[in-house]
């Protein structure tokens, strides 16, 4: 699949002019409130018209200004799920779920009712009203009801931000299965970067309606473009791992990563497949020594690779540990005591508790 | 029954049936209306709204009066139609019907305008982006939820119909059996001596329907409210 987006659109005082391609199966449109991901999505599904420009799915063209093709919303299957669900209030689950199957004109459903509401797991609340479901179940309602349309893309515009932790970690998983076995691509709107990190197959970085950064999570949520958008606080690198063991007695889990061995607790995934972690910085400590007696048990040695200096106080160190990014939040004081200069070998130590809601299943 | 004359009876027959009529005739232009001035964004709107209010403003004799000039027997409308399809408005029952239904015609389109604009827009547009064409929006999203002021739009219109006088007897005056509705034969009743204990009884059937219809129009919109926050 290939999304297209190359469009210019005023709306008051704010503009947007971006232009990104992805193949990805999950495209993350990541970006502070504002800075043009709702807007993006809307020209996407036909709610807005572009001012100017093309957006193509998979070689169907959906608007051309140039042309002056600009398909209806109804005819340009693209499922939207809403952010606050828009699940209609006179209609049962059932009859919501099958909504857009009325109107599909593709003969051969791709997508069985059965098998959506096996992955999301509906069954139990086919005859409830959406009033009698919880947000969380709404939200996957609302998810099984755009899949049933037969769409060529999935939009996702924060399906997850207003629910709390635990709802959202109820349904993550369901993202990552429709990802992996619906073989239906998704545009998916987020500003928090764990969950894009984990989620994500391409990451496109937005600030004040213009494209930063466009890449794989690795390279785009490590990058610096991303500091001014997710706060000093929250910047870190992702590492593509792969399970290699299961500790089951302790609950945790052996990954194998270009760094080294990390331990994390409790990956929901077999042995051998992938997944994607993503270390905030603020949560790796450095030494100059390999510590002994310590609690932490990831230790991995590392050189620096370059210092930043953030504030009067804070330093941010690059590290590169066997060829992957890593980075560091310390005090300049702690960066000076340490006599810490591009070079310098050490070792960073990643506490597992930190890493608890790191890492998770991603397949490829 | 309730010891009416036969005259008396007539004339509730004839205004329930002018009223019933009258209502549906109005039904599908005032949802338009209703619609396209609730929804719609274009030029001109604002006078499209004065003229469905008008009936509402100008005295009924007014109305009735212009109904005439335009559909009577040489007006230009009412001229064409009896020519072209047979239909007749003056002095008919049919014209008691045009007469109703043009004067409900603004409390209906009211009622259903608020309904409509009190549907939330980000449910249609869900709507579209599952294949939904506008007009299957239309009927699957937007109707079913105005239920409620659509009922109350007709209910209005029934009950105004059951009690207009002024623009029906302009337009189709008052002929005993078909034209003479249930206002008209009180009307007449105080004109005469000793009508007071007729136009008494017209009176107290007139608050029954009336009340009668208001009563069925909050229970129906009750229940289909009650269904709304049930889903």
């Amino acid at each position: 699949m290939t999304l297209v987006v190359d469009v210019r659109h005023r709306l008051g005082a704010f503009s947007l002019d971006v232009s990104f391609e992805s193949e990805g199966r999950l495209t993350a449109l990541f970006g502070r409130s504002g800075s043009g991901k709702t807007s993006i999505v809307n020209l996407v599904a036909g709610l807005m018209r572009p001012d100017e420009g093309r957006i193509a799915v998979d070689g169907t063209v959906l608007v051309d200004t140039g042309r002056g093709i600009a398909v209806p919303r109804h005819r340009r299957r693209i499922g939207y799920v809403f952010q606050e669900g828009r699940l209609f209030p006179h209609l049962s689950v059932r009859r919501n779920l099958l909504y857009g199957r009325w109107f599909s004109t593709v003969r051969e459903k791709r997508i069985a009712v059965d098998q959506v509401v096996e992955l999301l797991g509906l069954g139990h609340l086919l005859a409830r009203g959406p009033a009698a479901l919880s947000g969380g179940e709404k939200q996957r309602v609302a998810i099984g009801r755009a899949l049933l349309s037969d769409p060529r893309l999935l939009l996702m515009d924060e399906p997850l931000a207003s629910l709390d932790e635990q709802r959202k970690a109820e349904i993550l998983p369901y993202i990552e299965r429709l990802r992996d076995e619906m073989g239906i691509p998704v545009l998916y709107v987020s500003h928090a970067i764990a969950e894009v990190a984990r989620l994500a197959s391409t990451v496109v970085l937005l600030a004040e309606g213009r494209v930063l950064a466009v890449g794989a999570p690795a390279d785009v949520l490590s990058g610096s473009e991303i500091v001014p958008i997710v706060g000093p606080g929250e910047v870190g690198a992702v590492l593509d791992a792969r399970v290699a063991a299961l500790d089951v007695s302790f609950g945790l889990t052996s990954l194998e990563t270009r760094a080294g061995p990390l331990t994390v607790p409790r990956v929901a995934a077999g042995i051998g497949s992938a997944v994607r972690v993503f270390i905030r910085a603020s949560d790796v400590m450095l030494a100059r020594q390999r510590p002994e007696g310590i609690s932490a048990l990831n230790v991995l040695p590392a050189r620096v690779v370059a210092l930043a200096e953030e504030s009067r106080t804070v330093v941010d160190v690059a590290l590169d540990c066997g060829g992957q990014r890593l980075l560091a939040r310390i005090t300049r004081r702690s960066a000076m005591a340490m006599q810490l200069a591009p070079g310098t070998p050490l070792f960073a130590i990643i506490k597992s508790v930190a890493l608890e809601d790191g890492g998770r299943p991603q397949r490829g | 029954m309730l010891g009416l004359t036969e005259e008396e009876l007539t004339a509730v027959r004839l205004s329930l049936r002018v009223a019933l009529w009258a209502t549906a005739a109005s039904l599908p232009f005032g949802m338009l209306a209703a619609l396209v001035l609730a929804r719609g964004r274009f030029w001109g709107k604002s006078i499209l709204n004065g003229i469905v209010h008008l009936p509402l403003i100008l005295p009924p004799v007014v109305t009735g009066y212009v109904l005439l000039l335009l559909f009577g027997r040489k007006g230009p409308i009412g001229a064409f139609l009896a020519e072209q399809f047979d239909i007749v408005f003056a002095f008919r029952w049919t014209g008691a019907v045009l007469a109703c239904a043009v004067m409900g015609f603004p409390l209906m389109v009211r009622a259903m305008r608020l309904s409509i604009e009190a549907v939330d827009q980000r449910l249609e547009q869900a709507a579209g982006t599952l294949g939904a064409h506008p007009i299957w929006v239309f009927l699957t999203v937007t109707l079913p939820l105005s239920i409620p002021g659509i009922i109350a739009g007709m209910v209005l219109c029934f009950a105004k119909a059951m009690g207009e006088f002024g623009a029906t007897i302009t337009f189709v005056s008052n002929i005993p059996g078909e034209t003479q509705t249930l206002p008209s034969a009180i009307y007449t009743f105080t004109q005469v001596p000793g009508g007071d204990a007729g136009a008494l009884r017209l009176t107290v059937i007139s608050v029954v329907v009336s009340m009668g219809a208001l009563l069925l129009s909050e229970l129906m919109a009750r229940q289909a409210e009650r269904r709304l926050a049930a889903a």
